[in-house]
C-alpha cells in the first residue's frame, strides 16, 4: 500500500522534471540553432572526407556512399542530445560551488533526477540540433530515409538507450569532479574518448584490426555507432539493443555507487 | 603592441604554473586531442592509399602546415570568441576602462601557455611529412611563407569570430564555425570537396590560401580545379584584405557595443 | 574636471525607446568630492559608463580632464580611475599581485613609481596579508580594497566610484570611507561616487547630486540637500521625499 502510494507522487515528479528540462532549454533557442547550424557547417565538410573514401574503396565496411553520408548527418544530429563534447548537466558547478548540498539533501535521487532533466533536453535538441544537419545533408548530398516503420522503431530505441548511456557517461565525468582539484583533465578525456571511440568522426568498422574489434566493445559504441547502424538497418537489432542496454544498466549502476560516495563525502565529512 | 602582448602573457603563463602538474597534464592532453586530427587521417589511408589523387604524406603536409598556423593562433589569438561570455557576464566594461586596445586584452586573456603542447605536435606532423615527401628544395621558400599567411587568415578569422558575436551576442557558437570549421576544411586536399565550395573559400573567403594553393606549389601539383598556376603565389594579398577587412568588422563591433550598452 | 552638458542617452527596448539620461548636465571641478545619488534605474550607472568612455552619448558634450571620453577612450584612461561594486575588475584566477603587475604593464606605470605607490596603497589599504591569494578567494571587503588600489596605481586625476561600499560590514565600509576622505584631501584627487548608502554621503560629500527618471532633480551641498525639507529630520527621510515626492512612511 504503501509503495503504492510512492510511486504515485514519483513518477509524475520525474515526468515534471523531463518537461522541466525540455523548457529549460527551450529558453536558449538561438543558442541551439547557432549549435544546429554549427554542427552542420561540420557535417558537410566530414561528409565530404567520407565520400572520397568510399570513391576509392566501394562498399567499405558495408557502406554505399549514400549510406557513408547518411551516416555522417545522422552522428552529427547526435551532438546536441547526447552532448558528445560533454556538459550539459550543471553538477559539476554545483559541486564547486557547495550547492550540492541542497541538491544531495533533498528526498528525490540526484541521478534519477538529474537523468530526468536530461532527457528533457535531449529531446528538445534532438528536435532543434538533429533535424537541421539532416535536411541539409539531405539537400546537398541525398540521404538514406527508412521507409519501414519496424527500422524506424527499432532506430527510436536504440537513440533512446544511447541518450541514456550518454547520461551514464557524463554523469560519472560529472561526479569525479568531487574528487578532483583540476578537472580538465577528466574533461578532456572524455572529450577524447567520446568523439573518438563512439564513431563521431569516422566510422569503427574501418578502424584497422583490434583496434576496430576493442571500440566497438567498449560503451561509445552504444552511443553513436550503433543506433546510426539501426537507422541504416546495418545492424541485428535485438542483439545491438541488448548490447547498449548493457552499457546503459553498468554505467547507470556505477553512477549510483558515485551518489552515495559522494553523498557520503559531503554530507558526513562536510565537503 | 607586441611588446605589451607578451608581458601579459607571461604574466598569466606564470600564474599558471604555480600549479606545475595541472599545467603539464593540460600540455599532453592537448597534444593528444590535436593528434585526433590525425588519427583520422590514419585511419582513412588505412583503407585506401590515396584520397581525391593524394598520398598520406601528401595530406599529412597540407594538414600539418595549416594545422602549425592554427594551432599558433590559437594559442595567442582564440581567447578572441570569449566576446560574447564577457557581454553576457558584464565584464567587457573592463576590457573597455584600460588605456590598451580591447583586442589586444581580449587575446591575451587567461593565455593558456599549455597550448603550446598543439604547436609542438602540428610542427612534428609538418617535419615527418617534409622529411618523408621527396620534394623539390628550390620551392620550400613557400613553406615558411604560406604558414605565416595562414597565421594572418586565422588571426583575421577570429577576429572576425569575435566581432560578430557583437551581434550575435546569443548565438556564439555560429562564430566557431569559421574559425574550427576553417581548420577543419584545411586538413584536407581541397580536390575532396565540391566545386562550388572550393569557388566560394578561394574568392569569397581566401581559406584555399592557408595551405591548398601554396601547397600545390610547394608538392609540384597542378590544381585538379584548373586554377592558373599565378594563384598559389596570391597568398598573402589575399590574407592581408581579409586582416584589413577583420580590423574594421572589429572596430565595427566595439562601436556597436558601446552605442547599444548591451 | 568633469563636464557634462545637455547630454542624453536613449536605448531601443523593442522599438520603444527608453530615455535612460535626459538632458543631464553637471560640472565637477578639481579636488571635489561629489555623491551621486538616485533610485534604480534612474540613469547612475549610464552616466558613469558615459563618463569612462564605455556608452556613448546620444546627444550632448561630455568632457572628462578635457577629453570626449567616447573619442580618446584609451587615452582617458591613464588619467581616471573606475571601480564598479558589483563586479571586480581585476582577474579573478590571479593572485592580487599579479593582478596589479598585469595593471603597471597596461598602463605602463614606471617600475619606481608602482613600486612606491603599490606600498604606499599596501599600507593604507592594508592589503599585506591577502597580496598572493586569488581574487576569487578574497572576502567581498578585501576584494573592493584590491580594487581601490587597481584603480589608483596609475595616480588617476579623477576617481569614478560606482557603489563601492555594497554588500560591505560596517568596519570594512569605514575602512573604505577613511581611505577615500584621506585620497581626497591629501591627494586632491576629484572623486565621484554612487551610491544607495546614505551613509558614505553623509560622512563624505560636501556636494550631492540626485538623479531621478534620467534627469537631474537636485545638485548642491548636503545642507542645502536638508534644507529642501525641513520638516524631515534624518537624511533617509529627506531622500525619500524627493525620490517619491511624499514624506516617508
Amino acid at each position: 500500500m504503501s509503495s503504492h502510494i510512492r510511486r504515485c507522487k514519483t513518477i509524475p515528479l520525474y515526468a515534471r522534471l523531463v518537461r522541466y528540462g525540455f523548457r529549460k532549454h527551450a529558453t536558449y533557442v538561438w543558442a541551439a540553432l547557432a549549435g544546429a547550424f554549427t554542427n552542420s557547417v561540420f557535417g558537410v565538410l566530414r561528409a565530404y572526407i567520407l565520400i572520397a573514401l568510399w570513391q576509392t574503396r566501394p562498399g567499405l565496411a558495408g557502406y554505399d556512399v549514400t549510406d557513408a553520408v547518411t551516416y555522417c548527418f545522422v552522428t552529427q544530429a547526435f551532438i546536441g542530445p547526447m552532448q558528445l563534447f560533454g556538459g550539459g548537466l550543471g553538477i559539476p558547478e554545483r559541486i564547486r560551488s557547495g550547492d550540492i548540498a541542497l541538491d544531495l539533501i533533498r528526498p528525490a535521487s540526484l541521478q534519477l533526477s538529474s537523468l530526468a532533466e536530461d532527457l528533457g533536453r535531449a529531446a528538445y535538441l534532438f528536435l532543434v540540433r538533429g533535424f537541421p544537419p539532416m535536411l541539409l545533408g539531405a539537400a546537398m548530398f541525398g540521404i538514406v530515409v527508412p521507409t519501414d516503420p519496424g527500422r524506424w522503431a527499432a532506430f527510436l530505441a536504440g537513440f533512446a538507450i544511447a541518450v541514456v548511456v550518454s547520461f551514464g557517461w557524463r554523469y560519472l565525468v560529472a561526479l569525479s569532479v568531487c574528487w578532483l582539484v583540476d578537472d580538465r583533465g577528466v574533461a578532456v578525456l572524455s572529450l577524447v574518448l567520446t568523439t573518438f571511440f563512439s564513431g563521431l568522426m569516422v566510422p569503427l568498422h574501418i578502424f584497422p584490426g583490434w583496434l576496430g574489434d576493442l571500440a566497438a566493445a567498449l560503451p561509445w559504441a552504444a552511443m553513436v555507432q550503433l543506433p546510426t547502424d539501426l537507422y541504416l538497418g546495418k545492424a541485428p537489432v535485438l542483439e545491438t539493443l541488448a548490447f547498449q542496454a548493457f552499457w546503459a544498466v553498468v554505467l547507470l549502476a556505477l553512477g549510483a555507487l558515485g551518489t552515495r560516495a559522494i553523498r557520503h563525502k559531503v554530507v558526513i565529512q562536510g565537503g | 603592441m607586441v611588446r605589451t602582448y607578451f608581458l601579459l602573457a607571461w604574466t598569466w603563463t606564470r600564474a599558471a604554473a604555480a600549479y606545475p602538474a595541472s599545467f603539464w597534464l593540460m600540455t599532453v592532453f592537448g597534444v593528444i586531442i590535436a593528434a585526433l586530427d590525425v588519427a583520422v587521417i590514419l585511419v582513412v589511408f588505412a583503407n585506401t592509399t590515396s584520397l581525391a589523387g593524394f598520398s598520406r604524406d601528401e595530406v599529412l603536409f597540407l594538414y600539418g602546415a595549416a594545422s602549425v598556423s592554427f594551432t599558433v593562433c590559437d594559442m595567442f589569438v582564440s581567447n578572441l570568441d570569449r566576446v560574447s561570455q564577457h557581454i553576457k557576464a558584464g565584464t567587457l566594461d573592463t576590457f573597455l576602462i584600460r588605456p590598451v586596445s580591447a583586442w589586444l586584452q581580449l587575446a591575451t586573456d587567461r593565455f593558456n601557455g599549455t597550448r603550446v603542447g598543439r604547436v609542438l605536435q602540428a610542427g612534428a606532423v609538418l617535419g615527418y611529412a617534409l622529411a618523408v615527401l621527396d620534394l623539390d628544395w628550390r620551392r620550400a621558400w613557400m613553406i615558411p611563407v604560406m604558414v605565416v599567411t595562414g597565421m594572418v587568415i586565422f588571426t583575421a578569422l577570429w577576429t572576425l569570430a569575435g566581432a560578430l558575436q557583437f551581434a550575435l551576442t546569443d548565438a556564439p557558437e555560429v562564430s566557431s564555425s569559421f574559425t574550427y570549421g576553417s581548420q577543419q576544411l584545411s586538413q584536407y586536399p581541397f580536390s575532396i570537396y565540391g566545386r562550388d565550395l572550393v569557388g566560394g573559400v578561394t574568392y569569397v573567403v581566401p581559406l584555399a590560401f592557408i595551405n591548398w594553393q601554396p601547397g600545390l606549389y610547394v608538392l609540384g601539383r597542378d590544381d585538379p580545379f584548373g586554377t592558373p598556376e599565378f594563384m598559389r603565389f596570391m597568398g598573402p594579398a589575399a590574407a592581408l584584405v581579409l586582416a584589413l577587412l577583420a580590423a574594421l568588422a572589429w572596430r565595427q563591433g566595439i562601436r556597436h557595443y558601446r552605442s547599444t550598452g548591451s | 574636471m568633469i563636464e557634462l552638458e545637455r547630454v542624453g542617452r536613449s536605448f531601443k527596448v523593442k522599438r520603444n525607446v527608453v530615455h535612460a539620461v535626459h538632458d543631464l548636465s553637471f560640472t565637477v571641478s578639481a579636488g571635489e568630492f561629489v555623491g551621486y545619488l538616485g533610485p534604480n534605474g534612474a540613469g547612475k550607472s549610464t552616466t558613469i559608463k558615459m563618463l569612462c568612455g564605455i556608452l556613448t552619448p546620444t546627444s550632448g558634450r561630455v568632457r572628462v580632464a578635457g577629453l570626449d571620453p567616447s573619442r580618446r577612450r584609451t587615452t582617458l584612461a591613464r588619467r581616471i580611475g573606475v571601480v564598479f561594486g558589483q563586479r571586480t575588475t581585476l582577474w579573478w584566477d590571479l593572485p592580487l599581485a599579479d593582478s596589479f603587475e598585469l595593471i603597471r604593464l597596461l598602463y605602463k606605470v614606471e617600475r619606481a613609481a608602482f613600486r612606491s605607490r603599490l606600498d604606499e596603497l599596501t599600507e593604507t589599504l592594508d592589503l599585506g596579508s591577502f597580496m598572493r591569494t586569488p581574487v576569487r578567494q578574497l572576502s567581498l571587503g578585501q576584494r573592493m580594497r584590491g580594487d581601490l588600489a587597481a584603480a589608483l596605481l596609475h595616480a588617476p586625476d579623477v576617481l569614478v566610484l560606482d557603489e563601492p561600499t555594497i554588500g560591505l560590514d560596517v568596519v570594512s565600509k569605514a575602512g573604505i570611507r577613511d581611505f577615500l576622505r584621506r585620497l581626497n584631501a591629501e591627494q586632491g584627487t576629484t572623486v565621484l561616487l554612487t551610491t544607495h548608502d546614505l551613509g558614505d554621503i553623509e560622512r563624505l560629500c560636501r556636494r550631492v547630486m540626485l538623479i531621478d527618471h534620467g534627469r537631474l532633480a537636485f545638485d548642491g551641498t548636503l545642507e542645502e540637500l536638508m534644507a529642501t525639507a525641513p520638516d524631515e529630520a534624518t537624511i533617509e527621510e529627506v531622500v525619500t521625499r524627493l525620490y517619491t515626492g511624499s514624506p516617508a512612511q
